[in-house]
C-alpha cells in the first residue's frame, strides 16, 4: 500500500473535516455557510481527483494526444458547482431574514431569545 | 496551499476578511482543478465560485454586520467529533485505487470509454465535457436549470418579505384608526 497514492485523498478528508469543523462549531451563521462551501469543495477536489491520469490531458479531443483524464466526474462536478452557488445564495438570503427578525446572526443568541 | 487557506479561514473573526480568503480558497481550488486536466471546471470554480459566491457574501455582510462573536478558540467536543470522522474516512481510504493511475476502473468503464472514442462523430464536438454536458446528460442540465430557478424564487420570496415588511407596518397604521 503506497501512501503517496492516498496522500490526495488524505488532504481532501483533512480539507472536508475542517469545513465540518466550522459547521458544527461556530456559531455565526454567515460562517457555517462559509464551513459548507469549504466541505463542499473538498468533494469536487476528490471526484476531479478520481479522474485523473498521471500523464494525461484534459479531455478535449486532439490528433496529437492519445490518453485523457476521465470526463464523466468534470461534467458532474460543474452541475455540483452551479447548485452549490444557488443553496450558498439562498442560505445567505435566510441568513439576512433571521437577522431581520432576530437582530443577530449569532447561533447562541438566537437560542437565548427563543427560550 | 488549500488547507491553509481553509484553516485561516476558520480562525479568522471578521468576516470581511472570511469573505475575501473564501474568494483565495476558491481561484486556488481553480488552479488545482487545472493541474487536475479539469479545465471547465476550473474555469466555473473561478467564475461562480470566485465571483458570484463572493459578491453574494459581501453582500449579505453589508446587511447582517461583519464581526463575528468572540467566543472560546478551540472547542473540544467538536474537534473530537471531526477527528473520529477524519479518521474513519481515512481508514475508508485505505481501499480505494491509487491516485493517477490509468488502470482504476473508473477508466475502464464502458460510459467513459464511449464518450472519450465516439463523442466526436456522435455530437461533432471536441471538447468531451460539452458534448456530455450538454447532449448525452442533457436531462441533467435541465434538472440542474430547475434547481437554480428553484432556489432563485426562494431567495426572492425571501427578500420580497424582506423589503414590504417596514412598509407594511407604515401603511398598517393609518388603516388601523
Amino acid at each position: 500500500m503506497n501512501a503517496m497514492g492516498l496522500l490526495n485523498y488524505w488532504f481532501v478528508i483533512v480539507l472536508m473535516m475542517i469545513g465540518f469543523y466550522v459547521l458544527i462549531a461556530q456559531g455565526n451563521l454567515v460562517k457555517k455557510i462559509v464551513g459548507l462551501n469549504i466541505f463542499q469543495t473538498s468533494v469536487f477536489v476528490f471526484y476531479i481527483s478520481m479522474g485523473k491520469i498521471t500523464g494525461a490531458t484534459a479531455p478535449i479531443l486532439d490528433s496529437d494526444w492519445s490518453v485523457y483524464s476521465n470526463p464523466l466526474p468534470h461534467v458532474l462536478i460543474l452541475t455540483a458547482i452551479v447548485v452549490g452557488v444557488a443553496t450558498t445564495a439562498l442560505g445567505l438570503s435566510l441568513t439576512v431574514r433571521i437577522h431581520e427578525a432576530y437582530g443577530s446572526v449569532e447561533e447562541d443568541e438566537i437560542n437565548e431569545m427563543d427560550e | 496551499m488549500l488547507v491553509i487557506t481553509a484553516l485561516i479561514v476558520v480562525r479568522l473573526e471578521n468576516l470581511f476578511t472570511v469573505a475575501m480568503v473564501t474568494g483565495i480558497y476558491s481561484l486556488l481550488s481553480a488552479v488545482f482543478f487545472t493541474l487536475l486536466d479539469a479545465v471547465d471546471v476550473a474555469f466555473t470554480e473561478a467564475a461562480v465560485g470566485a465571483g458570484i459566491s463572493t459578491v453574494l457574501m459581501l453582500g449579505t455582510l453589508s446587511l447582517v454586520g461583519h464581526q463575528q462573536k468572540k467566543r472560546k478558540t478551540v472547542q473540544w467536543f467538536p474537534l473530537t467529533i471531526v477527528t473520529i470522522t477524519g479518521l474513519l474516512l481515512m481508514y475508508g481510504t485505505l481501499d480505494i485505487p491509487p491516485f493517477g493511475e490509468g488502470g482504476n476502473p473508473i477508466h475502464g468503464h464502458a460510459t467513459t470509454v464511449h464518450y472519450l472514442e465516439e463523442s466526436s462523430h456522435e455530437t461533432g464536438m471536441p471538447n468531451v465535457v460539452t458534448s456530455v454536458l450538454a447532449s448525452y446528460r442533457g436531462y441533467d442540465t435541465m434538472g440542474e436549470t430547475t434547481v437554480i430557478f428553484t432556489a432563485m424564487v426562494g431567495v426572492l420570496l425571501l427578500m420580497s418579505g424582506r423589503k414590504r415588511k417596514p412598509s407594511k407596518d407604515v401603511e398598517g397604521d393609518p388603516s388601523g384608526r
